[in-house]
C-alpha cells in the first residue's frame, strides 16, 4: 500500500487573472455614497429602482380607480388616464425591472457568484449608477412641468406621441426621450462591466459551465441589452428632432386642426421596427434573469440538483438569440406584408422550444426533492405558474390570424402583465427573500413573508385573468372609460370594479413587504453567514455582509458546479462549490 | 490595469483553430486568453455602438428608399468651386484621406508604445489627435456651408427634408465620436508623455496604475471610428 498524500490545490488551475485593484474609500462620502463597491452600488440601484416603481404602482392604483368606478373620482380625467399608463409602463419595464435586475442583481451577484472582488472597472460602474438616477429625475421631473408627463403609450408610437392632441407634448414627450437617452448611457457603463466580469474575471476554477445559472441569466441579458438598446437609443434621438427641431424622421405629412402641419415623408413604422427590435428583446433582458434566479432558488430550496444544467444553459442562450428575430410580432396590424407575418409567428412559436424546455427542467428539478415550502420557494414556484399561463396566452398572440382579433384588447393587457410583470416581480421578490440575509446578515420575517406571497400571488391571478376574460369581449385597452357599448355586457363593469379592489389590496401587500424590508433589517432573525445551505460561492464568504473587496485575504478556489445538492455519502446535503474534491479512493492497492 | 500577459501556465503548447476556441472557452478565469480586462470592454463596447451606427444608417437608407420627393445628388450638393474647376465631393475625399491617415498615425503610436517608446508615443498620438481635429474642422466648413445653402433638419432646396435630417444626425453623431476620441487622445498622450506608464502612477479618479496598452485601447476605438465613416461615406456620399 501506498500513502499518497492529496494535495486539493493540485485540481486548481494556477491564477491567471491577477487582483482587482480596489479603490479604498477614504470617507463617508466614498464609503456609502460615491462608492465603486458593487454591493453598495447595487443597493443604491435597487433603492432607487424600488422607489419609482412605488410611484408606478400609485400610478396603476389611479388607473384601476378610474376603470373600476369611472366617473367617481374626479382627480382622474382622460388625459391623466393617458399619462398614468404611459409612465406605469415605462418604469415598470424599464426603471424598475432592467434596474433592478442587472443593475440591482446584477451588480450584487455577478463578482460574488464568479468569485471576483468587484467589478473590473469599479469607477465606470459607480458612473452607470450616478448617470442611472440622473435618468430617474428626469422622468420624475416630468410630473412637474407645465402640461405634465407624457401620454403616448409606453410604446411612443409617433405621430401621435408628438402631436399636439397627446398630453405631455409640451415638455413631458421631450423629458421622456431624454431620460431614456441617459438610462441608455448608463445602462451601457454598467452593462459592458458586468460583461467583463463573467467573461474575463472568474475566480480560479470557475469555468462558465459551472457558474450558476443566476450569472448565466443576468449575463446573456446584459448581452441582449447591450445589442437591443442602440435601436431604442436611436429611435428616441430621432424622436426628439422630430419633436425639438421639426425633422420628419417619423413623421408623414399630416393635417392638425385643419392646419397642413409641416411635417411630411417620414415613416411611423420604421420607429414602431426600431422600437421593437429593442422592445422585444427587452422582455426577455427581464425574463432570462428571472429564469436564471429562479433556477437557482428552486434547486437550493429543493435540495435538489437542477435537472439538465447544460440544457438550461443553451435554452438561456438559444431564447437570447431566437428574440432579435421576433420583434415584428408586435406589429401584426401595422399592415405588413402576410409572408412576414408567417415568418415572423414562425420564429416566435419557435421560441416556445427552448422556454419548454426550462420550464420542464425546472418542474423535474422538483420531482422527488426534499421540497422546502420556504418564502422564496413559494414565490420561485408562483413564478413557474404564473409564466406558464402568462406563456400560453402568448401561442394565442404570436399566431396572425388570433391575435388580429385580439389586437390592443385587454386580452394582451393580461397577457404581457402575467408573462413580463406578474412573473418576473414574483422572481425579483423571491430573490430578496433569497438574498437579504446575505445582503444585511438578517432574515426576513418569515410570517409576513407568507402573507405577502399569498396575497401577492393569488391576488395576481384575481386581477389578470378576469382580463382575460374582458379582453375577449373586445374591451379595448388604453380607453379610460368604456361606456356602454352594445358589444360589452353589463357584467363587465362589476367585473371591472372587482379587478380594481383586488389591485388595491395586491398594493396593499407590497406595503406589507415593505414594513417587512425595514423592520427585520433591524429585529430581523440574525441568519449567519448561509442560512439556506446553499452551495454557490456568494454564501461562503467570510464575513455577512461581504466586506470590500469580498474574498479578505484569498480569492476562494472552485472546485465544483454550483448544484451538488443532495449528494449521496456526501457529509452534508450541500457541498459548496469551493470545496476540494474528496480524498481519491486508492486504486490499485493491489498487488 | 495591472495585467500581464498569460505565459502558458500549463507548457504544454495551446491547441489552435476551433479546438482552440473551444478549450479557451471552456477554461476558467478567462473566455479570451491574453486579452485584457480594458481591450475585452472595449470590443464588446464597439460591438454596441455598431448597433447604433447601423441603425442610423439603416433609418437613413430607409428614408431615402421610402421618400416621395426626388433625393437631392450629394455629389452636385458637396461639390466645391476651386479655382474655377468644379470638383464633385472634393471636400469628402480630402476628409476621407485625412481620417485614414490619422489611423496610419495611431497604428504606429501603438506599435511604439509597445516599445515604451514614451516621446514618439506621445507625439504620434497628438499627430493622429491633430488629424483627427483637423477632420472636424472642416466638417464644420462643410455643415457651415451647406447651412449658409438654406440646408436645415427640417428642409433643403433640393428635395428630400430627411437628406438634411440624416445629414445632421449622421455626421453629426460621427463628429461628436471624432471630438471625443480626440479628447481622449489628447489625455492620453498626456499621460504617455508625462511617463505615468513607466512609473506606475495612480489614475486620478480611479486610483489603478495604467500601462501602455492603454494606447492600442484607444487605437481600437480609433479605427472603429474610421471604419464607420468609411460606411458613412460609401452610403451617404457615393450612393
Amino acid at each position: 500500500m501506498v500513502d499518497v498524500q492529496y494535495d486539493a490545490l493540485a485540481d486548481a488551475p494556477p491564477a491567471e487573472v491577477p487582483e482587482v485593484e480596489l479603490y479604498h474609500p477614504k470617507s463617508w462620502w466614498t464609503r456609502y455614497v460615491f462608492s465603486q463597491d458593487a454591493k453598495v452600488i447595487a443597493i443604491q440601484y435597487s433603492l432607487t429602482a424600488t422607489a419609482i416603481g412605488l410611484v408606478a404602482l400609485v400610478l396603476s392604483w389611479m388607473m384601476r380607480l378610474q376603470l373600476g368606478f369611472p366617473g367617481t373620482f374626479s382627480f382622474i380625467d382622460a388625459n391623466q388616464y393617458l399619462q398614468f399608463i404611459t409612465m406605469h409602463g415605462m418604469i415598470m419595464v424599464i426603471y424598475l425591472l432592467t434596474a433592478l435586475f442587472l443593475g440591482g442583481f446584477g451588480n450584487y451577484l455577478i463578482p460574488l457568484m464568479v468569485g471576483a472582488r468587484d467589478m473590473v472597472f469599479p469607477y465606470v460602474n459607480m458612473l452607470s449608477y450616478w448617470v442611472y438616477l440622473l435618468a430617474v429625475l428626469v422622468l420624475a421631473s416630468t410630473f412637474f412641468v407645465p402640461g405634465g408627463p407624457t401620454g403616448a403609450g409606453w410604446t411612443l408610437y409617433p405621430p401621435q406621441a408628438i402631436l399636439s392632441g397627446t398630453p405631455g407634448q409640451d415638455w413631458g414627450i421631450i423629458l421622456m426621450l431624454a431620460s431614456l437617452i441617459l438610462f441608455i448611457i448608463g445602462f451601457t457603463m454598467g452593462g459592458l462591466n458586468y460583461v467583463v466580469t463573467v467573461l474575463q474575471a472568474r475566480t480560479r476554477g470557475m469555468t462558465l459551465m459551472r457558474m450558476p445559472l443566476t450569472v448565466w441569466g443576468i449575463f446573456t441579458a446584459t448581452i441582449m441589452a447591450l445589442l437591443a438598446f442602440p435601436a431604442l437609443f436611436v429611435a428616441s434621438v430621432m424622436m426628439l428632432f422630430d419633436r425639438v427641431l421639426g425633422t420628419s424622421f417619423f413623421m408623414p405629412a399630416l393635417v392638425e386642426m385643419g392646419q397642413q402641419m409641416k411635417y411630411g415623408g417620414g415613416s411611423p413604422i420604421l420607429f414602431q421596427h426600431l422600437f421593437w427590435f429593442f422592445g422585444h428583446p427587452e422582455v426577455y433582458i427581464v425574463a432570462l434573469p428571472a429564469f436564471g434566479i429562479v433556477s437557482d432558488l428552486i434547486s437550493t430550496h429543493a435540495r435538489k440538483n437542477i435537472f439538465g444544467y447544460r440544457m438550461m444553459v443553451w435554452a438561456i442562450v438559444a431564447i437570447g438569440a431566437l428574440s432579435f428575430i421576433v420583434w415584428a410580432h408586435h406589429m401584426y396590424v401595422s399592415g405588413m406584408h402576410p409572408k412576414f407575418g408567417f415568418f415572423f409567428a414562425t420564429t416566435t412559436l419557435i421560441i416556445a422550444i427552448p422556454t419548454a424546455i426550462k420550464v420542464y427542467n425546472w418542474v423535474l428539478t422538483l420531482w422527488r426533492g426534499d421540497i422546502h415550502l420556504t418564502v422564496p420557494m413559494l414565490f420561485a414556484l408562483g413564478f413557474i405558474i404564473t409564466f406558464v399561463n402568462g406563456g400560453l396566452t402568448g401561442l394565442f398572440l404570436g399566431n396572425v390570424v388570433v391575435d388580429v382579433p385580439l389586437s390592443d384588447t385587454m386580452f394582451v393587457v393580461a397577457h404581457f402583465h402575467m408573462v413580463m410583470g406578474v412573473a418576473p416581480i414574483m422572481v425579483v421578490l423571491g430573490a430578496i427573500y433569497h438574498w437579504y440575509p446575505k445582503m444585511t446578515g438578517r432574515m426576513l420575517n418569515d410570517a409576513l413573508g407568507k402573507f405577502h406571497f399569498w396575497v401577492t400571488f393569488l391576488g395576481a391571478y384575481l386581477i389578470f385573468f378576469p382580463m382575460h376574460y374582458i379582453g375577449l369581449l373586445g374591451v379595448p385597452r388604453r380607453y379610460h372609460d368604456i361606456g356602454e357599448a352594445a358589444f360589452i355586457p353589463s357584467s363587465t363593469h362589476t367585473l371591472n370594479a372587482f379587478i380594481s379592489i383586488m389591485a388595491l389590496i395586491v398594493g396593499f401587500a407590497q406595503m406589507v413587504f415593505l414594513f417587512n424590508l425595514v423592520w427585520s433589517y433591524f429585529k430581523g432573525r440574525p441568519s449567519g453567514g448561509n442560512p439556506w445551505r446553499a452551495t454557490t460561492l456568494e454564501w461562503q464568504t467570510p464575513e455577512t455582509p461581504p466586506g470590500h473587496g469580498n474574498w479578505g485575504k484569498e480569492l476562494p478556489v472552485v472546485y465544483r458546479w454550483a448544484y451538488d445538492y443532495s449528494v449521496p455519502g456526501a457529509a452534508q446535503d450541500f457541498i459548496p462549490q469551493n470545496q476540494p474534491r474528496a480524498k481519491p479512493a486508492l486504486q490499485g492497492a493491489a498487488p | 490595469m495591472a495585467e500581464t500577459a498569460l505565459t502558458n501556465p500549463g507548457g504544454q503548447p495551446a491547441p489552435g483553430g476551433w479546438q482552440g476556441i473551444a478549450a479557451d472557452w471552456s477554461s476558467d478565469q478567462r473566455a479570451f486568453k491574453n486579452v485584457s480586462w480594458g481591450k475585452a470592454m472595449m470590443w464588446i463596447f464597439l460591438l454596441s455602438d455598431t448597433f447604433i451606427f447601423s441603425c442610423f444608417l439603416l433609418s437613413y437608407m430607409t428614408a431615402r428608399m421610402s421618400t416621395t420627393v426626388p433625393w437631392p445628388n450629394p455629389s452636385e450638393v458637396f461639390a466645391l468651386e476651386i479655382a474655377g474647376h468644379h470638383i464633385p465631393l472634393i471636400l469628402i475625399a480630402i476628409m476621407t484621406f485625412i481620417l485614414i491617415s490619422s489611423s496610419g498615425t495611431m497604428a504606429m503610436a501603438v506599435n511604439f508604445g509597445y516599445r515604451r517608446d514614451r516621446v514618439k508615443t506621445a507625439v504620434l498620438m497628438l499627430v493622429t489627435a491633430a488629424l483627427g481635429a483637423t477632420f472636424v474642422g472642416m466638417q464644420a466648413f462643410e455643415w457651415t456651408k451647406l447651412i449658409m445653402e438654406g440646408v436645415r433638419p427640417w428642409e433643403n432646396p433640393w428635395g428630400a427634408a430627411q437628406f438634411g435630417s440624416s445629414f445632421f444626425m449622421i455626421t453629426g453623431f460621427h463628429g461628436t465620436h471624432v471630438t471625443f476620441g480626440v479628447i481622449f487622445l489628447i489625455a492620453i498622450a498626456r499621460k504617455v508623455w508625462r511617463g505615468d506608464f513607466d512609473h506606475g502612477r495612480r489614475g486620478f479618479f480611479t486610483s489603478r496604475k495604467g500601462n501602455y496598452e492603454i494606447v492600442e485601447t484607444m487605437g481600437l476605438y480609433w479605427h472603429f471610428v474610421d471604419l464607420v465613416w468609411v460606411f458613412i461615406f460609401a452610403f451617404f456620399y457615393l450612393w
